[in-house]
């Protein structure tokens, strides 16, 4: 493993960014401050940031109701982000998706997908766009355990290896979908065995190691820029949070999360192994660890005071381009 | 010169000059060309009912592209594609088909824009046949294209002639907001107009007045423009003036110039080949009261199917579709203030 | 056909018509008739408009009855002088058979030809030379004479063209001046094989005629300019604007009522048939470049010369809106015609009147 001291940083700036973000929208989800639903990826950070690394804003990525820690991995403001949640007119989609369709599409981003396996035949479509404009650009869709068993999925998994479609199939196994166990709902328990129903290469990978993540996306990102076509990567890892804020949780075994808070933190592994090889040290992690909180809370400031969409104006906009 | 075109061949002349305009244009679908991966002959349907035949041959596999049948993920796929450069024409083989694949339109296509705050935008077609009368029965025989105009963020097109089928079609596709796009499968071949041969585009929102009269309003869609002109004939010679209007596209819809007519004749009957229950016909009628009602003469009558799905035997089937007859009985019941 | 006895027939206004409707009298029987008053409303699926009297007389008949559906050439009514006998009218309308032609099932079709690199589309029917050529005028098409080429068609052969950026001709239009079009319409009827003919211009059309004059003066026997434009700068600039942005009914129609003095003559129909010609690709452009070529900022830019030298007259109607009746004075030693109460189609409102004027100038000038 050699990458260099930028995607170290980056990367390791990402992850943080996500985690201090999900960590702050579960405090102010507790107070009351942010409406609807929220769904926090606290603890997948490693799978988005390893996966994304290897996109620029041209490659495409559909996410699920689970999405801002990818919208934050593809370089969504984040600002724009927390202005979002509040359901602010300034936010990244006028207040008007909310935090279940967030999206940026200048980065990319093809928006969270408040529908299991919606996002799927999407991203088939973004790469076929790619290989018939021959961009040379990748399409990546997350998908997770519980979306793995979709219809829409499966038919995605199918024609993306009919049409060989430059895309990859990044399904997050977290052990849950909403409050039961994929172990059970998923037949046969692991999610990589589909990839050999549907003639694709498929790896497993652990999502608490972000260095692991990075090294099976960037293979298979390369895979699809030279048109060998879609690959499937099933990430099994873990959650910190319910699957809903406001989910009790009674499903998970007692001291679960707790456990993976504390052995299975990927941005405590991150800080081990880089300080250990020493390419990044201790202060200047704690450097970044410092703007990070600084950024996510101007965000937060600026996001109490901003302006709501007007009801007059701001509902009846945008419905269509020209009606 | 006047050249006759059937419905079928204006539209696969709306698709072909489209193509050759603008090379993102591309086609999917269930066989619309047919014989992919087969060992015989390639273009070998050239869609289920023809409307793409030769189109592959012309533009080959990267711009005329087979499906495996799933719908959901090669609808969803054109969606997705929209939104990223192309402006794929999706063939769904049959509306009644819609079930597995309505998540795509519902709650993506018609979405974005709104949700993702004007930022989005998803030029993509989706094609499909619908429509009663041979005898194809209960689940490739329904109507259902209020179920679109009813979702925001969707446009939805139901041309009843060759010339409108081409000139809005090729709107269609150069509009950049998502459009169903409703073909009649009996038009296919019994529509025939003198249609010009270079590219036209007819805007959406505008009814076509096929008669002008004082007497009564008629607004009919697709097949049922037909049927309501030759109830209309037979009005004429007994003395009754009907005003035929056929609104060509019901999302956007030209309420204004149902209204306008409405005010001058003063009675409405509306013909739609669809289950009653949230139809067209009951959208149009709720419309008109709540913004004509003082110019009502009388009741308005909405001739559609009955509350049964399609049956097989063709008897059946010639019953439950509305017929002449039918249009001119209601009309009748109108002017008698009934 | 006796001249005492006149029949009155379904005429065949325009190529799609093959049967109208009788709608309303307005001539009762055994009333006088003076000519071109209006006799009979017809309509067809597609055009409605009144049949007016060819010739001055009694009305003896009133042969279909309101409501009665006839071919193209079905007799409609009888106009005979008052001495004629009631025995004499029965054997006539009892006798009466459509001419040939007009029974005939596959009616003439839109012909085109290929020259100087664009297609130009023409109807062609009748016979007998010189032939009258039809040019029509701004976002009109051939069709704008279909009130007057079937019943010119009777005496000699007559050509109404599509201008270049109408109707089905080619949309290139050059620079958009009347001479780049007359130059076109000139090559267009080398190639049909025309050498010395009758020329009929309505509004540009008109303007264009001038051009070909002076372009062909050993060829065109006679010009006859409807409400033309080429004489006067004055002009209706909001029109010509707002039917070059017209693209849907509502807009189509206030632009086409101004073309009336009768706006009821606007039907539904007529502004459909317009919107479908204007919808074609490249219409819309090719008007947008003649407009601001001829007519910029509401005048006309250039006048259309009048001294070819070759036999003029000059048909407007008394109340139009577009191009002022007054620009009929205009062209020296020009003969005029003035109809009262029409506007600026004033050849499709008293459609037998102008076409007879046309007919009386063409055979004085042959």
């Amino acid at each position: 493993m050699q990458l260099n001291r930028d995607v170290l940083t980056e990367s390791y700036r990402k992850m943080r960014t996500i985690r201090a973000f999900e960590e702050k929208v579960h405090d102010l989800f507790e107070t009351g401050a942010l409406p609807g639903f929220v769904h926090l990826y606290a603890g997948e950070e490693a799978s988005a940031v390893g996966v994304c690394a290897h996109l620029d804003d041209e490659d495409r990525i559909v996410s699920t109701h689970r999405g801002h820690g990818h919208c934050i991995a593809k370089g969504c403001d984040v600002e724009g982000m927390m202005l979002e949640l509040f359901g602010r007119r300034s936010g990244v989609c006028g207040g008007k998706g909310g935090s279940m369709h967030i999206a940026d599409l200048s980065k990319g981003m093809m928006g969270a997908n408040a529908i299991v396996g919606g996002g799927p035949p999407l991203a088939c479509g973004a790469a076929l766009a790619a290989k018939t404009l021959k961009t040379g650009k990748v399409a990546v869709t997350f998908t997770g355990d519980g979306g793995s068993n979709q219809g829409t999925t499966l038919e995605s998994l199918n024609l993306a290896s009919v049409w060989k479609l430059p895309m990859l199939f990044v399904f997050e196994n977290n052990g849950y979908a909403e409050s039961t166990g994929s172990g059970w709902s998923v037949a046969g328990g692991d999610i990589l065995r589909r990839a050999h129903a549907f003639d694709m290469p498929g790896f497993q990978v652990d999502g608490f190691d972000f260095f692991a993540v990075h090294e099976i996306a960037g293979e298979a990102v390369e895979r699809a820029r030279r048109g060998e076509g879609p690959t499937l990567i099933e990430v099994k890892f873990g959650r910190f949070y319910g699957h809903h804020e406001g989910d009790a949780q009674t499903y998970r075994a007692k001291g679960e999360v707790e456990r993976l808070r504390a052995d299975h933190d990927c941005l405590k592994n991150f800080r081990q192994r880089v300080t250990e090889a020493a390419l990044l040290t201790g202060s200047e992690l704690d450097a970044i660890d410092a703007e990070v909180d600084r950024a996510i809370e101007s965000a937060v400031a600026v996001s109490r005071k901003a302006a709501d969409p007007d009801p007059a104006v701001d509902l009846l906009t945008d419905v269509y381009i020209r009606y | 010169m006047a050249r006759i075109l059937t419905y079928r061949d204006a539209l696969r002349e709306a698709l072909r000059q489209a193509m050759e305009e603008d090379p993102t244009v591309i086609l999917m679908g269930e066989d619309i060309a047919g014989g992919k991966g087969a060992p015989g002959e390639q273009d070998a349907w050239g869609g289920d009912m023809g409307v793409t035949k030769g189109l592959w041959g012309q533009f080959g596999d990267a711009r005329v592209i087979d499906t495996p049948i799933s719908e959901a993920s090669y609808i969803g796929a054109a969606v997705g594609a929209a939104t990223c450069g192309l402006r794929p024409v999706a063939e769904l083989m049959f509306v009644d088909f819609m079930g597995v694949c309505f998540d795509q339109l519902l709650n993506q296509a018609a979405k974005f824009r709104y949700m993702f705050g004007g930022k989005a935008k998803t030029p993509v077609v989706i094609r499909t046949q619908y429509g009663a009368g041979y005898r194809t029965a209960a689940q490739h025989s329904q109507t259902l294209y209020s179920m679109f105009a009813h979702v925001p963020g969707l446009k939805v097109v139901v041309p009843s002639t060759a010339y409108d089928a081409k000139g809005l079609l090729i709107s269609a596709i150069r509009d950049d907001d998502p459009v169903i796009f409703f073909e009649h499968k009996v038009l296919y071949d019994e529509a025939r107009d003198d249609v010009p041969e270079a590219p036209y585009a007819i805007p959406f929102g505008e009814a076509n007045f096929v008669r002008e009269g004082d007497d009564v309003t008629i607004v009919a869609l697709g097949r049922m423009v037909h049927f309501a002109a030759k109830a209309a004939d037979v009005l004429a010679k007994n003395g009754v003036s009907c005003e035929l209007i056929d609104p060509r596209t019901i999302s956007p819809l030209d309420e204004d110039s149902i209204l306008e007519s409405v005010e001058k004749t003063g009675r409405l009957v509306v013909v739609d080949e669809s289950y009653p229950r949230c139809s067209m016909a009951a959208d149009i009628a709720g419309l008109v009261v709540d913004k004509a009602f003082h110019a009502l003469k009388a009741p308005i009558r909405q001739v559609t199917a009955p509350h049964t799905p399609v049956p097989f035997a063709p008897v059946l089937e010639d019953a439950f579709i509305p017929s002449p007859a039918k249009i001119e009985a209601a009309v009748r019941s109108v002017m008698k203030g009934a | 056909m006796s001249e005492r006895i006149t029949a009155i027939t379904m005429p065949k206004w325009g190529m799609a018509m093959d049967e109208g409707t009788v709608v309303v009298w307005h001539v009762a029987e055994g009333a006088s008739v003076a000519e071109s008053q209006e006799v009979v409303d017809v309509e067809s699926p597609k055009i409605a408009n009144a049949i007016e009297a060819k010739r001055a007389g009694v009305l003896r008949r009133q042969v279909a009855p309101l409501g009665s559906v006839l071919p193209v050439g079905g007799l409609i009514g009888v106009i005979a002088d008052a001495d004629v006998t009631d025995p004499e009218i029965d054997a006539f309308v009892a006798g009466y058979e459509p001419p040939e032609a007009a029974l005939s099932d596959s009616g003439p079709s839109i012909a085109t030809v290929e020259a100087n690199g664009r297609t130009i589309a023409y109807l062609d029917i009748g016979a007998g030379d010189p032939p009258i050529v039809m040019v029509h005028g701004f976002g009109g098409s051939l069709a704008s004479f279909m009130f007057n080429q079937s019943s010119l068609a009777e005496d000699r052969r007559v050509i109404a063209i599509d201008l270049p950026g109408h109707g089905a001709s080619s949309k290139d239009v050059g620079d958009g001046s009347a001479l780049s079009l007359a130059d076109a319409i000139a090559a267009a009827i080398d190639v049909i094989g025309l050498t010395r003919f009758h020329l009929v211009g309505h509004s540009l059309g008109g303007a264009v005629c001038l051009h070909l004059a002076e372009l062909r003066p050993a060829q065109v026997a006679s010009v006859t300019l409807i409400a033309s434009a080429g004489l006067g700068p004055e002009i209706d600039g909001a029109f010509i604007d707002a039917f070059v942005a017209a693209e849907r009914r509502k807009e189509m129609t206030d632009v086409a009522t101004k073309l009336y003095a009768d706006e009821s003559i606007v039907t539904r129909r007529v502004v459909e048939d317009m919107l479908r010609m204007k919808r074609i690709d490249g219409a819309s452009k090719a008007m947008a470049t003649i407009a601001t070529q001829q007519f910029p900022g509401g005048r006309q830019s250039a006048a259309a010369p009048t001294d070819s030298g070759v036999p003029l007259l000059v048909i407007w109607g008394e109340a139009d809106r577009v191009i002022p009746v007054a620009h009929a004075a205009l062209a020296s030693g020009a003969q005029r015609h003035i109809v009262a109460g029409a506007g600026h189609m004033v050849h499709a409102e008293a459609h037998a009147e102008v076409s007879r004027a046309i007919a009386e100038f063409c055979n004085a000038h042959p």
